[in-house]
């Protein structure tokens, strides 16, 4: 039983990771072509370089990224502050229910409304053109919203109220008990949704895909566009050096993960400090 | 003091509306959009026309809903054993298997559809084997069979990592209390293990049929323009402001007929599922 389910996990991982292997191999092959392995050399990574417009989606992915994760992260994390205060649960749960609905309907139907939306919106409003970097913007914020509240609102659920509480005893103001205590219980949550954001935002395909413009691409557009038609390899050097950097910001994340533990660590203790005095 | 704190609640209660007011903007009025643009005509007046000549399109729903359909079964007979004989697994092996999920999580869909055509190509790495090893070429993009093939490839790890998540969680003493009481391994497995996991059997399969039945990457890219699946007619109704009705009215069929499946799906389970991001 031990070795057939290792066999058998080994058999799905090397099913799941094959063609990635194969892109990532094949994009150090000069002779361009899956027939034949010419020699490794970075010819393709060299094509790549020379790309404008990668550069511009790269830049335009990251702005967004950046852009919508931050703004995401700010409107989610008081909409879950707020959703803790309140008191009434049939206001909360409707709130929710809306929240949820992004994370339920496929990517597709959240793409089209928003589209028509805008061009809806701009043609009331006598706007020239609806899509771009602003649509954009609004489109990613949209869906990372979701994901920050899901992360931060269960810091919240978990938190004694008895912190707060002592903090306001032994002097503090409200917002400096927020500050004090509650801000840094909730940071983790706060950080691996601003993370999630960004991942998300920078991987984004089929909302993006209506909702922009010619003139502002992102990197998941730019693949979809290079690919439409034939095999390129400077988009498979692209794919390599993409899922690199994935590779990397996992690690960095487990790595914030145990980050978050001390950080619950240092709570726990000042807890019992406080239990002791 | 006490006015400080009324001041402060005040501020608390005020914090979810900036949400409040994005949601509505960008969740809610682009949905009542979509509504609109399904029960009008291009000149704005209602009609039920769209709705109607959805009967056009009965065969791709059919198609979609069948391709959906195999390709969440065979992730779950596939990915239910995987996630099974991770959570077996002793906790550091558990940790690094589980980042191995996650990674072609966090690669984008394009770029592993894209890398999967570079081994099932006709010029691919597999038929170049096939050839080379005195074997005749074999089609596989344009197949249906690689249209499921891709879905399955895409969505496997989000059939495993729910079912994982409960799997880790159940308490072992479960299953050594059905031992004890003489269940075999069979029993134990049909009459604890999976009714227990249920809830993220559950929430892996709406993760994997609801991006199914939408994607439009996958069969334009496997299925080599041969399988044209709802996903497909959705986003060729949008290139053209003329059809956005029609696209409109498919979309919020499609959206129907998911929210409903999911909450069909909820109901078998007491939780939403196990799936936490």
């Amino acid at each position: 039983m031990k070795v057939f389910s290792k066999i058998y996990m080994g058999l799905v991982f090397a099913l799941l990771y094959a063609p990635i292997l194969v892109l990532v191999i094949y994009s150090f092959n000069e002779a361009g072509e899956l027939g034949s392995f010419s020699r490794v050399s970075l010819y393709w990574y060299r094509q790549l370089f020379r790309d404008a417009k990668a550069f511009e989606s790269l830049k335009n992915s990251l702005f967004l990224a950046v852009t919508s994760s931050v703004l995401a992260t700010v409107i989610g994390t008081f909409a879950a502050l707020g959703l803790d205060r309140m008191r009434r649960r049939y206001i909360r749960n409707a709130i929710m229910s809306v929240t949820n609905i992004p994370m339920m309907n496929p990517d597709i139907v959240t793409g089209v409304s928003m589209m028509l939306f805008f061009v809806a919106s701009a043609s009331i409003l006598g706007l020239a053109s609806p899509l771009g970097r602003t649509s954009m913007i609004i489109a990613h914020t949209t869906f990372n919203i979701p994901y920050v509240i899901l992360s931060v609102r269960p810091r919240f659920l978990q938190m004694d109220r008895n912190l707060t509480e002592a903090a306001l005893d032994l002097g503090c103001t409200p917002s400096r008990a927020f500050f004090k205590v509650e801000l840094p219980f909730i940071t983790p949550g706060i950080i691996s949704g601003l993370i999630m954001g960004f991942t998300l935002s920078l991987d984004d395909f089929v909302i993006s895909h209506f909702v922009s413009s010619p003139d502002f691409q992102t990197l998941p557009l730019y693949i979809y566009n290079q690919t439409a038609h034939q095999v390129k390899f400077s988009m498979y050097a692209l794919c390599t050096l993409i899922i690199l950097s994935i590779l990397i910001l996992l690690l960095i994340i487990n790595f914030a993960g145990t980050f978050g533990e001390t950080n619950n660590n240092k709570i726990l203790k000042l807890k019992r400090k406080e239990s002791r005095s | 003091m006490r006015s400080s704190v009324r001041h402060r609640s005040l501020l608390e209660r005020a914090a979810a509306a900036p949400h409040v007011v994005w949601a509505i903007l960008f969740i809610v009025a682009p949905l009542l959009f979509v509504i609109y643009f399904a029960m009008t005509d291009a000149e704005g007046n209602i009609t039920l026309k769209n709705l109607a000549s959805l009967a056009d399109y009965s065969n791709i729903f059919l198609l979609s809903v069948s391709f959906a359909f195999i390709a969440t079964l065979i992730c779950l007979l596939l990915g239910y054993p995987l996630a099974y004989f991770m959570s077996r697994a002793s906790k550091p092996a558990r940790r690094a298997l589980l980042l191995l999920l996650m990674l072609p999580m966090w690669i984008s869909l394009l770029i592993r559809t894209y890398s999967l055509m570079a081994l099932l190509d006709n010029g691919g790495l597999l038929n170049t084997l096939l050839v080379s090893l005195g074997f005749e070429r074999i089609k596989i993009i344009g197949t249906g069979g690689a249209v499921i093939l891709g879905m399955i490839y895409d969505f496997l790890p989000y059939m495993v990592l729910p079912i994982f998540t409960v799997l880790t969680k159940l308490d072992p003493r479960y299953i050594e209390a059905a031992a004890d009481l003489g269940c075999n391994g069979l029993q134990v497995l049909g009459r604890v293990i999976l009714p227990l996991s249920l809830p993220g059997v559950i929430s892996g399969i709406t993760m994997v049929f609801v991006p199914s039945i939408s994607t439009f990457y996958i069969s334009q890219k496997l299925g080599g323009g041969a399988f044209e699946l709802i996903g497909d007619t959705i986003e060729r109704q949008f290139q053209h402001p003329s059809t956005y009705h029609t696209g409109a009215a498919i979309s919020l069929v499609m959206m129907i007929l998911i929210i409903i499946s999911v909450a069909i799906m909820n109901r078998f389970s007491d939780n939403g599922g196990g799936f936490v991001v």
